[in-house]
């Protein structure tokens, strides 16, 4: 598992930026844990697609398997890398610049 | 480009050092220009609670870490838009320092890079390991109710 919020970042990107892995992430967020015949169904999209998605988000470190109860396999996914990315963003959201207006108009106001 | 961990502005500003000090470390000046409501003790290792009306009255807490008079003034804040719980904090520090024309205002907020390894590392094996015995077990402990 490579130690680098930068790679771990990128992979999140990339996995979110094809709208059949985005569906996938999606559906097991919102369903929870699911077997790959479960999210082809649900997604219409060929099983086989499917498995090859989750390889590659398990390669990202955003999906894992388990097995549920009857030896299903079961998908879910996983959320440390989303985190991880989630300071990348908070690191281009952060608005100093704005705050740093308000004081600056703050300020200005008082002066008589 | 690797995740930029530290942000820095600095402002050359024509107002006189105490001006901007109180507006930085009071709880009315905080109200004026950072968040709608700021409420808590401005000293270290006290919280203050900054609310943001304009942001569906959304609260960070800022965990007071420096309050050296007239010059520096820092704390640390969870990561915006992370889950409550994540123990990630990002350290923000106002510097100021006179110029001849007034105030030169450093702000610097850094840590957005940490990657707490520990963490990330054993929830990810935790996770992995752990959530189909946890299922497992929920569902011996209904079947056994």
């Amino acid at each position: 598992m490579p130690a680098d919020p930068e790679a771990v970042s990128a992979g999140v990107f990339v996995a979110l930026a094809d709208p059949n892995r985005r569906a996938i992430l999606t559906s097991l967020a919102e369903h929870g844990p699911s077997t790959a015949t479960d999210l082809a169904g649900r997604l219409s999209i060929t099983r086989q697609g499917v498995a090859k998605h989750l390889r590659l988000l398990a390669d990202a470190g955003l999906a894992t398997s388990g097995t549920g109860s009857g030896r299903r396999v079961l998908f879910r996914h996983r959320t440390e890398p989303i985190r991880v990315a989630q300071s990348y963003l908070a690191a281009l959201a952060a608005d100093w610049d704005g705050s740093l207006e308000r004081l600056s108009a703050f300020l200005d106001q008082g002066e008589s | 480009m690797p995740i930029p961990n530290t942000i820095t502005r600095t402002v050359d500003l024509p107002h006189p050092q105490e001006k901007i000090w109180s507006a930085v470390t009071t709880l009315d000046g905080l109200t004026g220009w950072f968040g709608s409501q700021a409420d808590g003790v401005i000293a270290p290792g006290e919280d203050v609670v900054v609310r943001w009306e304009q942001y569906d009255n959304g609260q960070r807490t800022l965990a007071i870490k420096v309050v050296d008079p007239m010059s520096v003034f820092a704390y640390c804040w969870g990561i915006s838009g992370a889950p409550a719980g994540d123990p990630r904090r990002t350290y923000v520090e106002f510097a100021l320092e006179p110029t001849a024309a007034g105030t030169r205002l450093t702000v610097t907020e850094s840590g957005f890079a940490q990657l707490p390894e520990e963490w990330l590392e054993s929830s990810y094996q935790g996770n992995v390991q752990g959530w189909g015995v946890e299922l497992e077990e929920l569902v011996a402990y209904l079947d056994a109710g």
